[in-house]
């Protein structure tokens, strides 16, 4: 009987795994096959060659890359900072209007990132929204909030901003009201209960939300190009930029396995970390 | 147990938009007591011991513990906890780590905590080895004994119970409740208990408090609950039982279809002249034979007769159609079968009066 399910249970999951193979597997291998061609190659037929990882030391890519990883973890933490009250609200206290919340952050998604990032410049720019209507009503204005290392961070919490409250009001939902109480009985203060118990309690959802938020933002590029004006360039650029004008898809392609073996890494312990089936309500 | 109370509260209120869950009411609780507040749901029970923990803040009254005010104290700065009925442990720490907890949030060593949570495995007969043991790991008893383990570690002045037992199977639970009142013993401590079962109840206190409505209906030993209920409500309470309604008459006690000795009156100490209902518990109606005779007799017809195990019932219809329940052991048990006319008859000293004015569901 149960061999039996379990044969269903691999034919079931063959189609959609076929598909992650294609969709997924498959373009990575590619761009990992493409990492260890000689330099400005357009096919695969050559002899393979770490050249182009040796340019990421020499030319100095490591530089976006730390560039790419800090911002992305500093907007992570801001995020969760942020978004733990509100998602602790949506999850315990608000009722109804958790409802109402939803859908208007989930509203924003349905606005393409770059536009709205526009129209955070249209905002912060000189002669913008802020700026311009204080030169009107005052005569004294200041410069472009724009083109800085804050302000990407900051466009960076804005977009993925429903990343992290989502997962973190799931991850807090599973946090038992008794248990809470418990620890209060027992004398916990608020800040020892926030630590003893609901953090670890909640960890399935701020380790969801953080990957999420982390990975998203480490290979983000419009926030630093439309906020940041190119202040600083990020890897994401930097890959962008190596398979268009710099025509050196090997390149490219090695940054972007770099990446995506930190970031793999990264996501692999921390999802070994925690029991994830527990945010799925099983398990436990 | 001294005679300075533990716990006081006096006019103690909850209200919830305009609807009172607990109407005012008065308690003194002298230390080392085992007191057993019980009543159905709704009556206002789990509000009283949220307020008395600090999880809730009365609308009105107050909260004495040994004599200093605590009623507007935060439940974290109370010197009191609470054995909660889902438990609340916490499944990510192990036994160990959950029985740890309030001295961990007390700053105690962690040699002295470890210490001290071998003694109460100890004390809750859980062997050493349950110290790193998974919480899902443990069965439903183990668990409780954690629980247990976890509000001593705490040391609290007193230690409140929300109904701990009642999601576990009857032997276990029958098992757990002697061990609870043993514990009790052994520590010496205030225990407060919440259930809705007299049963329990009844093995474990010292006193039991029965609430109605938002109020204490009668406070008191079992024993004195058991046989002097104060109300229709607290005898019903108590378990399967016969009521009677009696007035007085021209020749003594009047009740319909029972014939009642003339001087019953007097010795029930009617005071009010207005009557009442006879309390009167199934084991203390026997089944007369021949010429026996009781202190108040009734004639009728069995109707139903079932095996509980160690006792027989029956249940007997006089002539109006009432019908009365008897108990008797196995052994003195009758052959009489159903339909059949049976006489009945108890004992004034095996009943108990309950005088109108005392009771306002009349």
């Amino acid at each position: 009987m149960e061999r039996i399910e379990n044969r269903l249970g691999i034919l079931s999951a063959l189609p959609i795994g076929i598909l992650l193979v294609l969709g997924f597997l498959a373009p990575f291998l590619v761009v990992a096959a493409f990492s260890i061609m000689p330099q400005k190659v357009f096919d695969l037929a050559h002899l393979p060659d770490f050249s182009a990882y040796g340019e990421f030391f020499r030319q100095g890519y490591w530089k976006p890359l730390a560039w790419s990883l800090g911002m992305a973890l500093v907007s992570t933490l801001i995020l969760f900072v942020i978004c733990w009250p509100l998602a602790f609200g949506m999850a315990k206290v608000f009722k109804s209007f958790t409802f109402v919340l939803t859908i208007a952050v989930v509203m924003s998604l349905f606005v393409s990132e770059n536009i709205r990032l526009f129209g955070w410049v249209l905002t912060l720019m000189k002669g913008g929204l802020i700026e311009g209507h204080l030169r009107y009503w005052t005569g004294t204005g200041f410069d472009a909030l724009l083109y800085n290392v804050p302000v990407i961070v900051f466009g960076l919490v804005y977009v993925y901003f429903p990343f992290m409250l989502f997962p973190l009001a799931q991850g807090i939902a599973m946090v038992p009201d008794d248990a809470r109480q418990a620890a209060a009985d027992l004398g916990a203060t608020r800040w020892q209960i926030l630590w003893e118990v609901e953090l670890p309690l909640a960890a399935p959802g701020i380790v969801v939300g953080s990957l999420l938020c982390f990975v998203l933002a480490a290979g983000a590029i419009a926030e630093s190009k439309l906020l940041g004006g190119q202040a600083v360039i990020v890897i994401g650029d930097e890959i962008e930029t190596a398979f268009t004008y710099g025509q050196n898809w090997p390149l490219g392609s090695a940054l972007a396995v770099i990446l995506i073996l930190i970031i793999g890494a990264l996501a692999v312990f921390a999802v070994s970390r925690v029991d994830l089936d527990s945010i799925m309500g099983r398990g436990r | 147990m001294t005679d300075i109370p533990i716990l006081r509260i006096a006019g103690l209120e909850k209200r919830f938009d305009g609807f009172a869950a607990l109407g005012g009411v008065d308690l003194s609780v002298p230390e080392g007591e085992f007191l057993t507040i019980v009543g159905p749901s709704g009556s206002g029970k789990t509000t009283l011991i949220r307020l008395l923990v600090g999880m809730d803040e009365p609308t009105d009254g107050t909260i004495w513990l040994r004599g200093k005010r605590i009623d507007r104290v935060p439940a974290n700065k109370r010197p009191t906890c609470m054995v909660f009925q889902s438990l609340a442990l916490f499944p990510h720490r192990s036994v160990g780590q959950n029985i740890e907890f309030p001295l961990k949030i007390k700053g105690v060593d962690p040699t002295l905590r470890r210490e001290r949570a071998m003694e109460l495995l100890d004390l809750l007969r859980l062997r050493p080895e349950y110290y790193g043991k998974r919480i899902q790991e443990c069965s439903g008893g183990e668990r409780q004994r954690v629980a247990l383990a976890r509000a001593l570690a705490f040391d609290p002045e007193i230690l409140f119970f929300d109904e701990p037992l009642s999601a576990l199977d009857y032997r276990l639970k029958k098992t757990l409740e002697k061990e609870l009142k043993d514990l009790h013993d052994r520590t010496g401590k205030t225990f407060i208990y919440i259930t809705h079962s007299l049963e329990e109840a009844m093995v474990m206190s010292d006193r039991i408090a029965i609430m109605r409505a938002g109020k204490f209906e009668q406070i008191a030993t079992p024993d004195e609950i058991y046989a002097r209920p104060r109300s229709r409500f607290v005898a019903e309470f108590m378990g399967e039982v016969n009521l009677i309604e009696v007035r007085p008459g021209q020749e003594g006690l009047v009740a319909r279809n029972i014939n009642m000795v003339p001087d019953a009156s007097v010795r029930l100490g009617i005071t009010n002249g207005k009557g009442g209902t006879l309390v009167v518990r199934p084991e203390s109606i026997r089944i007369l034979s021949g010429g026996e005779n009781a202190d108040a007799m009734a004639e009728g017809r069995l109707n139903a007769e079932y095996d509980l195990g160690s006792r027989h019932q029956y249940k007997i219809d006089l002539v109006d159609g009432t019908r009365l329940t008897a108990e008797v052991l196995r052994e003195s048990r009758i052959t009489a079968s159903l339909g059949e006319p049976v006489k009945i008859g108890w004992d004034l000293t095996r009943c108990h009066l309950i005088e109108e004015a005392h009771d306002g569901t009349h």
